[in-house]
């Protein structure tokens, strides 16, 4: 599935954390040229635009969306709730909207409800690399079709570097996309889980987590080849 | 007394979502692995395991309301009031169980207790860490700990030990049974998320060390507890008996839980200092001051039976004496120097803690004297440069190094006085403990022992 698109660059980062938990892949933009230059080969999946910040940027970005032969679906928009009022006369930006500071279930509740309207796909059931396979819909991890026998945290961990391959990653991104606020422990942390999720894909599949000198972590091969 | 945690504090706007998350990951692993069983794991004061299997089917009540039993059944929980209390499981926690039998998958889940309203219940160990380890946060600490845990392989568990064998220091042999049992606990080890840094042989006759990577406090808790079930599990298994008891053996060194602990703060080593001289942070030093100005307070805690303290008399890596070093192994506390560029492992080593101990409480005890020592500025003592095991009584009072506590009735008298323990531990457990030790050192107290009857009888 193509990635959902995301304005602003960088997006809070709790929205960029409900949308990693709930296993969708999105990439954030800062303007309508960005949204035009980076748009995948399918195009984008569909868009979560924050307003409440750059109130105008957002609009503006909206109409370039919207306001075009195909207009980009589902468009949901998140606002403060003191801003409502802006939303008059706007009706054809966005399919929906969301109050912010958002509620996790409440954004989850509300994308799943738009992309079952619009007849797509709801979200990505499988994350596979190699002899890694993860079902996130069953939240099972197999590698060379045996079961790995994960904690919670060892799960979302590897779930989220398997969904992105190549990538480098440091401690404190990691924390903040993975752990989110609800850990012990600080960036080290990271570390640990590492350790502990080398030892369970075993000798052969350790070396699929890469540690990256003075940087962090990244898995599988580096996108040069390295 | 902590009244509003009930360990689901509130850790920001994800933390409902991930709650949520946490509790579907548990539900749908017991469903798509066939668990047949959840164990429920939990903790009583004196540190010992207590566990309550459920079927799946009653998992998901459990998971969202917590499994309600009476509290006075288990050691240290029981109050006045009334006794009902929930495990309120901790889904961070699940693991599948290694050991299980394939055919019938089981699985593990260490619970918080509470009180029926939901207040964080008083009696927990593992709250008690979990509120220690909070204050640490709020000054800006995360404490992490390395345990190094020996025990001792016998032939059965009666009352005459039975080594395994007489291989001594990193000696191999292929027909070690102990090499086997070992390599195999290792194995478990890493299958319930505890990575081992090394095992290697001891000097005792059939004991042995497991070194486990640091992690933070309250893991390296649950990991110590599981630990220590794996390691008697896998014994039993094998037809032998494994044991934490401090000091099984006459004339042989005890077991003890030398602990590597290290502060971090945003992610940095709180200990490591590049502009100081010895690479040792105010920060670090003012932490060793606290250890060792509340070290006899705490003793009873780190060494919470009578038999502890026939490991710390006798000595070999014990230390008797309250004193600071950097390579100096009879010191109390240790400062292992870091490996060149490895500044991030800068850390303290406490040398009197035993396995037999609660590792929720001795982990919080420690923690609350390092930190009190840094909260207070406390300035660190000199090194002791010179073998403590060598002083005499009274070079030992000229250097104004004090003992580690005798015996546990010291050690409880010491504690009892011991604002920073009560603190530390809360009314509830600190009360309770010092009760129940004190009983026990009484009913020792009232034993003849095998000594009066072999130095007496033949004499008097």
């Amino acid at each position: 599935m193509e990635p959902l698109l995301v304005f602003p660059n960088p997006p809070p980062p709790e929205l960029a954390q409900c949308l990693d938990l709930d296993g969708w892949s999105w990439k954030a933009v800062s303007d309508a040229e960005a949204a035009m230059a980076e748009e995948p080969d399918g195009g984008w999946a569909g868009a979560v635009v924050v307003a409440d910040t750059d109130t105008e940027g957002a609009f503006a970005l909206c109409r370039r969306l919207r306001k075009v032969e195909v207009p980009l679906q589902p468009l949901l928009l998140l606002v403060g709730g003191s801003q409502l009022d802006s939303l008059d006369l706007r009706d054809d930006l966005f399919d929906d909207f969301c109050l912010s500071p958002l509620r996790p279930t409440e954004l989850q509740a509300r994308i799943k409800h738009l992309f079952s309207r619009s007849g797509r796909e709801v979200r990505p059931e499988l994350v596979g690399y190699g002899p890694l396979a993860l079902n996130l819909e069953t939240y099972q991890a197999v590698i060379d079709g045996e079961p790995l026998d994960l904690t919670y945290m060892e799960y979302e961990l590897l779930k989220f570097l398997a969904a992105h391959p190549g990538k480098v990653f440091t401690r404190e991104t990691l924390l903040s996309r993975v752990w989110g606020y609800d850990y012990y422990g600080g960036a080290r942390t990271v570390d640990v889980h590492i350790r502990r999720l080398r030892a369970k894909l075993g000798e052969e599949h350790a070396s699929l987590i890469h540690t990256v000198r003075s940087v962090g972590y990244r898995f599988g091969q580096s996108r040069w080849g390295g | 007394m902590e009244t509003q945690d009930t360990g689901e504090a509130d850790r920001g706007p994800g933390h409902e979502h991930r709650s949520r998350d946490q509790r579907d990951y548990v539900l749908r692993t017991v469903e798509e692995r066939g668990v047949r069983l959840v164990r429920l794991w939990f903790t009583d004061v004196l540190g010992r395991h207590k566990s309550v299997a459920i079927s799946p089917a009653e998992l998901e009540t459990v998971l969202d309301e917590g499994l309600q039993f009476d509290g006075s059944a288990i050691d240290g929980f029981s109050r006045v009031q009334e006794s009902d209390v929930l495990a309120r499981p901790d889904p961070s926690t699940f693991e599948l169980l290694p050991w299980a039998d394939p055919a019938e998958p089981s699985g593990t889940i260490f619970c918080n207790i509470t009180n029926l309203d939901g207040t964080s219940f008083e009696g927990d160990p593992r709250q008690v860490l979990r509120r220690n380890v909070d204050r640490a946060r709020q000054v800006g600490f995360e404490m992490f700990c390395a345990p190094e845990v020996e025990f001792f392989y016998f032939a059965d568990a009666g009352p005459q030990p039975t080594p395994l064998d007489r291989a001594s220091y990193f000696d191999l042999t292929t027909t070690d049974v102990a090499s086997d049992l070992r390599k195999q606990t290792l194995h478990m080890l890493e299958a319930l998320s505890i990575p081992v840094e090394y095992s290697f042989h001891e000097d005792g006759p059939s004991q042995h060390e497991i070194d486990l990577q640091y992690t933070d406090a309250l893991t390296m808790a649950d990991s110590v507890m599981t630990l220590r079930l794996a390691v008697k599990k896998i014994a039993m298994d094998r037809g032998v008996y494994a044991t934490f008891m401090p000091k099984p053996l006459n004339g042989v060194q005890g077991s003890g839980m030398h602990t590597h602990l290290s502060l971090f703060r945003d992610g940095k080593n709180a200990f490591h200092d590049p502009d100081a001289t010895d690479g040792l942070s105010t920060t670090a030093r003012s932490f060793i001051a606290g250890l060792l100005r509340h070290a006899r307070e705490i003793t009873a805690v780190t060494n919470q039976l009578v038999n502890s303290y026939k490991r710390i008399n006798e000595g070999y890596e014990a230390p008797r004496y309250v004193s600071w070093a950097r390579n100096n192994r009879s010191a109390l506390v240790r400062v292992p120097i870091p490996k060149l560029g490895k500044i991030e492992s800068t850390r303290v080593e406490y040398r009197a803690l035993d396995p037999a101990c609660n590792p929720y409480l001795a982990f919080s005890v420690l923690l609350a004297a390092g930190l009190r020592g840094i909260e207070e500025e406390l300035v660190l003592p000199a090194e002791a440069a010179v073998n403590l095991y060598d002083l005499s009584r009274e070079e030992q009072r000229d250097l104004g190094v004090a003992n580690l506590p005798h015996n546990l009735n010291e050690a409880l008298d010491e504690m009892e006085a011991s604002e920073l323990v009560r603190h530390a531990l809360g009314d509830h457990i600190f009360e309770w403990f010092l009760r129940n030790k004190r009983a026990e050192w009484n009913e020792y107290q009232r034993q003849v022992t095998t000594f009066e009857l072999e130095t007496y009888l033949p004499n008097w």
